[in-house]
């Protein structure tokens, strides 16, 4: 009965086991692996430490399932701090392969500058700005093939180079999984203080199973839980008003799985077919359509996160 | 902006410059050989996530092994969220090795799966591996499972356009692809990770077999009002297809049944032949055997 992971796999080249184990045989990089070469700490970490020093609030979007609603809740989070025009906001989208995020917001086909001070993120407000791989490419259509190395070597200079200024916010959209990219984000983040990660979900079984993939994945990495959001919680036929699950809640939803797992629930948002419509059309629809039950939704949960980061600050003023 | 070369600094970076570690990987002729016996493959992808394809895949495989004179396996090759245990009723299943390699599990007797989800010790269990060894999990389930003979392998992918897709091509690279099916949904976000799928099919030879447009609408069960929930802003599948010149396979409505089988592990198929989405789906499933069957007719006359 074979239980676990063969042991013919890279161990990885940070691992304690790098070029020490079976698998290593044969690779060419054994030997550097082995000298504890490949071991050393990345400098770029103490670079962002200190440049990311003027960063307030840190704050990680995350869901181990696809199609979730993550970069729609990043954006909206992002507007919606925003629209306190005291507050700075920064919008980071580290999904190299299908970056999101500049549609969402309204900035396909913006690009980005460099300056003498690092690049320059795309402003959609004065007081918030964007950053994806999305404002690299030619074309949107353009397909970034990278492996992981590379996708990693993408984030640190996302984190290190773009000049953020002083920020009240910094949020981080991120792909599905657990794997080179959430990885990484957390190590190039380990020299600074992240207030946490919002968990996104919808309320299926088979979402929610992913999903306790990355609450465990949060509880390895020592990334604080701000709580979870539960999309796509129902939707309400405009005509006759019927509420369908249409994404039945077989094992209880996330309501079921955070009592589980005593963790927050932030909140449950209905599907809206308007929501779609003003991601693909680059508008905010807490903007669009700001009373409709899903709006309402989005604005409590955006105000349990301004607390619980406040709470953070409190706290680490008091220490 | 010019993205800094990304081998700067890299340890290895003397190494991989010399070409050493260009030689070409034994496993990919050991897996050509043992996929000799696998009639045909269809990889099943999609730039963005959620939208159906462990879904499509699983019932693909269903639809196919409802031929008892067919053998049928699911590769599911997403480390990080193998959904395929859970959505064909197999969670909890262990694999089992003897002196041909790993054996798959059953769910019927023409049709197996093989999942990271299967080496789990709980299905809540994170892997949380990085590239290089998602792809050597990849090699073992090619080279290493005892498949048998197959008419049909399916290969159910994560999203994007990463370690796992580059993998499975280059590992499946003297074997004989018939090609993918692109999964999406109608609405522009969608679309344009798509978009890029198709782009990497095309810069890695993959033929695309068609596009299936998923969560089509919902039509209300009470007042049988239709709702575009993701509305085709930009022309939904359809325009895509007609611009890139790709067949559209079919278009799938959305029914709450079709996540409740799913979660539960029950074809949907079966436990709702006559809804508008089961009968899309077989639809789909007939375009691709008659794809693969004109595939196989080609290749006896070459």
């Amino acid at each position: 009965l074979w239980r676990g992971p063969h042991t013919t796999d890279c161990p990885g080249t940070q691992s304690e086991q790098a070029g020490k184990v079976s698998s290593c045989e044969g690779c060419p990089n054994q030997k550097l692996c082995a000298s504890g070469a490949t071991k050393a700490p990345d400098p770029a970490i103490a670079e962002i430490g200190e440049k990311l020093a003027t960063v307030k609030h840190k704050i990680l979007v995350l869901s181990g399932k696809g199609g979730v609603g993550k970069s729609t809740f990043s954006a909206h989070l992002a507007h919606a701090l925003a629209s306190d025009s005291t507050k700075e906001v920064a919008l980071l989208d580290v999904d190299i392969c299908g970056p999101s995020v500049p549609r969402i917001m309204g900035l396909e086909g913006e690009q980005v500058h460099q300056s003498g001070s690092g690049w320059s993120p795309v402003y959609v407000e004065d007081n918030l700005s964007v950053m994806s791989i999305g404002f690299l490419l030619s074309s949107p259509d353009d397909a970034v093939i990278w492996r992981g190395p590379k996708k990693n070597g993408m984030i640190k200079q996302f984190l290190r180079d773009v000049d953020w200024g002083d920020l009240d916010y910094l949020i981080v959209d991120t792909p599905p999984g657990t794997s080179d990219e959430h990885l990484s984000i957390v190590q190039y983040l380990s020299a600074t203080n992240v207030d946490g990660a919002v968990i996104i979900t919808t309320p299926q079984e088979v979402s929610l199973q992913d999903v306790r993939k990355e609450i465990r994945f949060c509880q390895k990495v020592k990334l604080p839980i701000i709580g979870v959001v539960e999309n796509m919680s129902g939707f309400v036929c405009p005509k006759c008003k019927n509420t369908s699950q249409i994404f039945p809640p077989t094992s209880g939803g996330a309501e079921k799985m955070c009592a589980d797992l005593d963790l927050p629930l932030l909140g449950k948002v209905p599907l809206d077919p308007r929501i779609a419509r003003s991601c693909d059309e680059g508008r905010s629809f807490l903007n669009e359509i700001p009373d409709s039950p899903a709006a309402q939704a989005y604005q409590r949960i955006v105000q349990s996160i301004q607390e619980y980061c406040s709470n953070n600050e409190t706290a680490q003023s008091t220490t």
